[in-house]
């Protein structure tokens, strides 16, 4: 029973448009793909058609689209013109996905940097300085400026610095303002998080606690 | 082939032109050729704190159109044969110039110097570009206040993007009394927050007002403390190696007695 049809064809000014659906399995597809282009053989001969392809939210790797492309082109007079596919959604992506990358440099007043994924920066962020990043930050040197982890939203984010003496801090929508919050002049590393939506800073020996991640060290 | 060296800030009113001024002098008291650049146009100070400001005939500008040759724009200095200044204009403004224009004139100066100091204006606008333009290096000032440091740190940020040499730095106008007491930034923590090379602390001193209103530079006198810390930076510049000075207050014989037997 086919409720409803997964590839739908529009007649556009240059040619036609196919739609197909992006929930279906990738071979059901392709098959009625096929069907129903030859059912609609008589028609779609004569003069060459520019094809374009949508795909929806579904992303495809080149072989797959090199399939469609020979499925169509079984059409002499189709030219596969595009293959779209949906731009990716913005917004969070998989926290657990991200990587840990490094830089190095300082970053003075007046200098923005942005980043995906976790950062870990060897320098400092003077005052007037903004680190920006969709995961972690991690800085291995003084923060005395402005730190925006998860700034995609994610609230797990944590902003860790060897000096803690930030303007401001930011973790996905909540932002603090020390020292009129809290005040920091501990020797040790320190990190900010979120608990219930309130900034809070601990010791960087007590991350593991929240974050329990298992540690595989060697030794007796 | 000499050096190109501009002295910046960002924020105004913490000593360019007095810097500029004492150290293109003490250079030139060194026995070094120096040509000094005010790029200050509209604002221009640094004749009158040399004393110039009465021989000026052509400028900046006047140069960089065309309407004189180089030379016939140097003013030499009333002190010393191998000093001279290139004034800017007064009539015109930052946009009146361009980068390309300073640049060339400062590639013509530079084979027949030792060192150029270009005087920068305050700011990073045009003015900024157009000064650090032909610089190899570059002197930051800067005073031991929070908004004097951050500008540093701006237009330090905005040098290192440039292939101008690291830059070096100048803290002035430092008050001894009050670093005593806690109420003043500690060399220190600038030097911190900049991460950059020191090259000299400069203490403040009336002195430099008196001499810059007489239009005699500070470094001339033997007795002031900040001549000292002038003429210090132009050692380091010529790459001597110089202690940095002690700030405190004139020890009186009292106080270096008691110093001596273990008491101060």
């Amino acid at each position: 029973m086919n409720v409803k049809s997964l590839v739908t064809i529009k007649g556009v000014m240059d040619g036609l448009v196919f739609l197909l659906d992006d929930a279906s399995e990738l071979e059901t597809l392709l098959d009625e793909l096929e069907a129903k282009l030859e059912k609609h053989e008589q028609q779609l001969s004569g003069p060459i058609v520019h094809i374009q392809i949508k795909l929806g939210a579904r992303q495809l790797p080149e072989h797959d689209k090199e399939r469609i492309r020979s499925i169509i082109r079984k059409q002499g007079n189709f030219v596969v013109q595009s293959i779209e596919s949906d731009p990716l959604p913005v917004g969070p992506a998989d926290y657990s996905a991200y990587k840990v990358e490094t830089v190095t440099g300082m970053v003075r007043s007046g200098q923005t940097l942005e980043h995906e994924g976790h950062l870990l920066l060897l320098g400092d962020v003077n005052p007037g300085g903004t680190v920006r990043s969709t995961g972690d930050i991690y800085i291995m040197g003084a923060l005395r400026g402005v730190a925006h982890a998860g700034c995609a939203g994610h609230a797990e984010a944590i902003i860790a610095a060897s000096l803690m003496k930030p303007t401001q801090l930011r973790i996905a929508e909540v932002i603090s303002r020390p020292p009129d919050e809290w005040a920091s002049s501990e020797p040790w590393m320190e990190y900010a998080y979120l608990q219930d939506g309130a900034m809070q800073i601990d010791k960087m020996a007590h991350l593991h606690h929240t974050r329990n991640r298992a540690l595989q060290a060697k030794g007796v | 082939m000499g050096e190109a060296i501009v002295v910046t800030s960002g924020k105004g009113g913490v000593g360019k032109t007095t810097t500029s001024a004492n150290v293109g002098t003490a250079l030139a008291l060194m026995g070094k050729k120096v040509c000094m650049i005010d790029t200050d146009i509209g604002l221009r100070n640094l004749d009158v704190v040399m004393g110039l400001e009465n021989r000026i005939i052509y400028d900046l500008i006047d140069v960089a159109e065309g309407r004189c040759r180089l030379n016939q724009a140097l003013v030499k200095d009333k002190r010393f044969d191998e000093l001279y200044m290139l004034p800017a204009a007064q009539t015109k403004d930052k946009n009146d110039i361009s980068p390309d224009q300073v640049r060339k004139i400062v590639e013509e100066l530079k084979p027949d110097f030792d060192y150029v100091i270009i005087d920068c204006p305050a700011g990073i606008e045009q003015g900024f570009r157009n000064a650090i333009a032909g610089a190899d290096h570059a002197i930051v000032v800067t005073t031991p206040e929070n908004a004097a440091v951050r500008d540093a740190d701006r237009v330090i940020g905005l040098l290192e993007k440039t292939n101008i040499s690291r830059p070096k730095l100048v803290i002035n106008r430092i008050r001894p009394n009050l670093l005593k007491s806690g109420d003043m930034l500690e060399v220190d923590d600038i030097i911190q927050v900049l991460a950059i090379d020191l090259i000299g602390i400069v203490p403040d001193d009336e002195d430099v007002i008196k001499a810059a209103n007489q239009g005699e530079p500070t470094v001339m006198n033997p007795n002031s403390r900040a001549a000292m810390a002038y003429r210090n930076v132009a050692r380091r510049i010529l790459g001597e190696t110089v202690p940095l000075m002690h700030l405190d207050e004139k020890t009186g014989v009292f106080r270096r007695m008691r110093k001596f037997l273990g008491m101060g």
